[in-house]
């Protein structure tokens, strides 16, 4: 069963877009996606972008992780 | 433009140790986590997590799996179509091997009968819209991740008049069968909730969980750190007496979800009794195809009169998908079933515990 | 196509293609056996059959992947490939422009291997009854005694290092990427390659290399469950040692796949002992087919029979054998 990954808008042809994992091109439909734009990352799945991911909560995680100290 | 994925940075080691060194310090007593996503379920094991928890954290695995618990009927269903004339059955890779009552898909395919593996519905679409004169019928499994796919491909057909594009849905959704499991009396503290099922639905749809049954709830996603982040704040949340649901994942999930996403689910499905392979019938957990787009509906445009025969009684997927029991408290395990010649559902697909299992644990002495 | 009943037709399919690719002093002769001149040493046979769909792949053909098979199935156990044949079976209707590139190819990775194509076959069967075309290959090798046991391996004991000679997984999931439905586009490759001269190279400089393996169908888990040993020795390898691409990462990804579980087409494996480990690295990253090699684990007592993972963030797995869950036709 397709897993999901997130995946880089590379070009965008009315519904359909051209994005790329790791190298790998893959087709993905945007019906889901609002105002999607070349170089936006997104959520990957059975050929559809289910969602976009955001930059700011990923930076956000990482900084929490890395600022956890003792409980 | 930063690359998101910080795939080097969520498998940072050094974030991992800091996670367990804090997990470790919850060693007062048993927890149990189940997830219920086939992701999470390969990720915990491909990165050999339950190595690096304490033995105090016991990680279940529940019936996240579509294809696992994709019913039999469904299956013989899809084959009944596939022996008709001019029909051609279109399927995510996986299902392909799935028992059904005699046969699976992929024998019948191996007997000539026209079932083709796709990778996207929207391939699908394009296989209908160039064999106008046979039925297309797209095999629908999923929960809320894909389902959203299939509704978008139903609205497409419509609108460009592929009348020959039918789907079978056996889609369903996730929250009747975690609530089936704790009244089953699976002895659970918390769940990791599934990443992506919520990138679509938000966190509105567990809220009852911990309201209800004192549960801790974490919506994860699949880094290594992502998971043994969840577990740790589901420790929190149990030791501070406060569950409810929380994002872990928040890179991919808003609260909201995705509700461009969720209205093409209302309006192409509703909602329906469905049956699980091993757990049975949950009200409400199913996805039909509404009326107004009836005609794309293969359960209506198509039928079958399929009568199933009962599961094996030396197969206890059931208890496996519902955590009760783990893959090698089977009397089949590794013996009669098999990747090769899987009995139950949980050993066919990839995110399936008994093949995750036969994958990486089948030889541990433990 | 109907070639193959022999007869004029055959004369000049033979002439005009084969002798022309071929071309070497015993195929010439055209006689009905290749009568080979080899000296009373050890002989390695073996043989192969490729019905690898699809014919034509990013980085080869039916063609080259049927010499390279061949060739690495005899480099491998420590022997000198020195001639093949090669039996066709074309589907009718299949084109005489693609048959003429697919012998093209053979011939060329033939030279490149040194290897002589000395006598062969043609039969042409009725559509349906063969996809595309079928290639069996054949061949014969000179084995040094001095490597007679290195198949099984010989004096392996803890300490010995496990090393490859490149990534994983490139050939099945190029076939993979090739076959549309699956909706990739990558610029994958498949790493077929005769691997005769780089494993020459490295038995001629070192001594301690205690058994080779080439890394077909089943990827590298399969071999090196194959090879350990149950009484003695256990394996453990570190994730993050092993060469894969990212590419092929990003696809097994989607796919749910496992890159060790990936077959490839011109990697091997080598036991070796501790000491000459990174001299024998240092070979094979002279060569271009073996620059990405690295030194990936260890010959373990610890847990014998077992191949032990670390993964990527310290923790532990098993790596096992995986039966049934192979790409179709992809060799």
């Amino acid at each position: 069963m397709c897993l999901s990954i997130p995946a880089k808008i590379l070009s965008i042809d009315g519904d359909q877009a051209k994005v790329s994992v790791r190298g790998a091109e893959y087709s993905a439909g945007l019906q889901m996606i609002d105002d999607p734009e070349v170089g936006d990352y997104v959520l990957l799945h059975a050929g559809f972008a289910i969602q976009k991911m955001s930059n700011e909560e990923a930076k956000e995680t990482l900084k929490l992780l890395r600022e956890m100290d003792n409980l | 433009m930063i690359d998101l994925r910080y795939i080097d940075e969520f498998r940072d080691k050094e974030l991992i140790h800091k996670l367990i060194r804090d997990i470790r310090r919850f060693s007062g007593r048993e927890y149990n986590f189940m997830e219920v996503c086939g992701g999470h379920t390969m990720a915990i094991h491909k990165y050999g997590i339950p190595s690096l928890l304490p033995e105090n954290i016991n990680l279940l695995s529940g019936p996240g799996c579509p294809v696992c618990v994709t019913d039999k009927n469904f299956i013989d269903r899809a084959i009944a179509y596939s022996r008709m004339k001019e029909v051609i059955i279109t399927s995510y890779g996986d299902l392909l091997r799935v028992p059904g009552s005699y046969s699976s898909l992929e024998k019948e395919k191996a007997e000539g009968r026209d079932i083709r593996t796709v990778y996207s519905l929207l391939e699908a679409l394009k296989i209908a819209k160039e064999n106008p004169a046979s039925q297309v019928v797209f095999l629908g499994i999923g929960f809320e991740t894909t389902a959203p796919a299939t509704a978008v491909g139903i609205l497409e057909a419509q609108k460009h008049n592929i009348s020959n594009f039918q789907v079978l849905s056996a889609h369903k959704v996730m929250p009747p069968a975690m609530n089936a499991i704790v009244e089953e009396g699976v002895r659970l503290d918390g769940y990791i909730c599934p990443g992506h099922v919520s990138t679509i639905t938000g966190k509105s749809i567990y809220e009852h969980i911990p309201e209800k049954y004192g549960l801790a709830c974490v919506i994860a996603g699949f880094e290594p750190t992502d998971i043994l982040q969840t577990i740790l704040m589901l420790l929190k949340q149990i030791e501070e007496k406060r569950p409810t649901v929380e994002i872990q994942y928040k890179r991919a999930v808003k609260a909201e979800g995705n509700t461009k996403a969720q209205d093409y689910l209302d309006e192409v499905f509703t909602s329906r009794a469905d049956y699980w392979r091993g757990l049975g019938k949950i009200m409400n957990s199913g996805l039909a195809i509404r009326e107004e787009y009836r005609d794309f509906d293969a359960e209506y445009t198509i039928p079958v009169d399929v009568t199933s025969i009962q599961d094996d009684t030396a197969c206890i997927c059931g208890e496996i998908l519902k955590g009760l029991k783990n893959p090698v408290d089977c009397k089949l395990f590794n013996t009669t079933c098999t990747p090769v010649n899987p009995v139950g559902a949980c050993m066919v697909s990839s995110e399936g515990a008994c093949q995750a299992y036969y994958k990486y644990k089948r030889n541990e002495v433990n | 196509m109907s070639h193959g009943s022999g007869g004029q037709m055959s004369h000049d399919l033979i002439n005009d293609m084969f002798i022309r690719y071929f071309d070497n002093d015993v195929l010439n002769t055209q006689t009905d056996s290749a009568v080979l001149n080899i000296p009373p040493e050890h002989i390695s046979f073996t043989t192969d059959s490729y019905v690898i769909d699809p014919v034509f792949f990013p980085g080869g053909d039916i063609g080259k992947l049927a010499v390279c098979g061949t060739v690495n199935d005899l480099a491998v156990s420590g022997a000198v490939p020195k001639y093949l044949s090669a039996g066709f079976i074309i589907e009718e209707g299949f084109e005489y422009g693609k048959l003429e590139r697919i012998v093209k190819s053979m011939a060329e990775e033939a030279k490149r291997a040194g290897v002589h194509i000395v006598t062969g076959d043609t039969k042409v069967v009725n559509r349906g009854k063969a996809d595309k075309i079928f290639i069996n290959t054949s061949g014969i090798g000179i084995l040094n005694t001095k490597f007679k046991g290195l198949s099984y391996g010989k004096d392996i004991t803890p300490g010995d290092k496990i090393i490859v000679n490149g990534t994983m997984g490139d050939h099945g999931v190029a076939i993979m990427a090739e076959r549309e439905n699956l909706g990739i586009n990558s610029h994958l490759e498949s790493d077929c390659a005769s691997i005769n001269h780089i494993i020459d190279l490295v038995l001629k400089s070192h001594n301690d290399v205690k058994l080779m393996r080439d890394i077909t169908r089943g990827g590298l888990a399969t071999v090196l469950c194959e090879i350990t040993d149950k009484d003695k020795f256990g394996i453990a390898i570190e994730e993050e040692h092993i060469p894969v691409k990212d590419q092929v990462n990003g696809i097994c990804e989607i796919l749910g796949l496992d890159p060790l579980y990936i077959a490839n087409e011109g990697k091997f494996l080598m036991i070796a002992g501790e000491n000459e480990a990174e001299a024998i690295l240092q070979t094979l990253k002279s060569d271009v087919l073996g620059r990405d090699a690295s030194i990936i684990g260890e010959v373990v007592d610890s847990a014998p029979g077992k191949v032990l993972l670390k993964t990527e963030i310290g923790g532990t797995r098993i790596v096992n054998m995986l039966a049934g869950e192979q790409l179709p036709r992809i060799c």
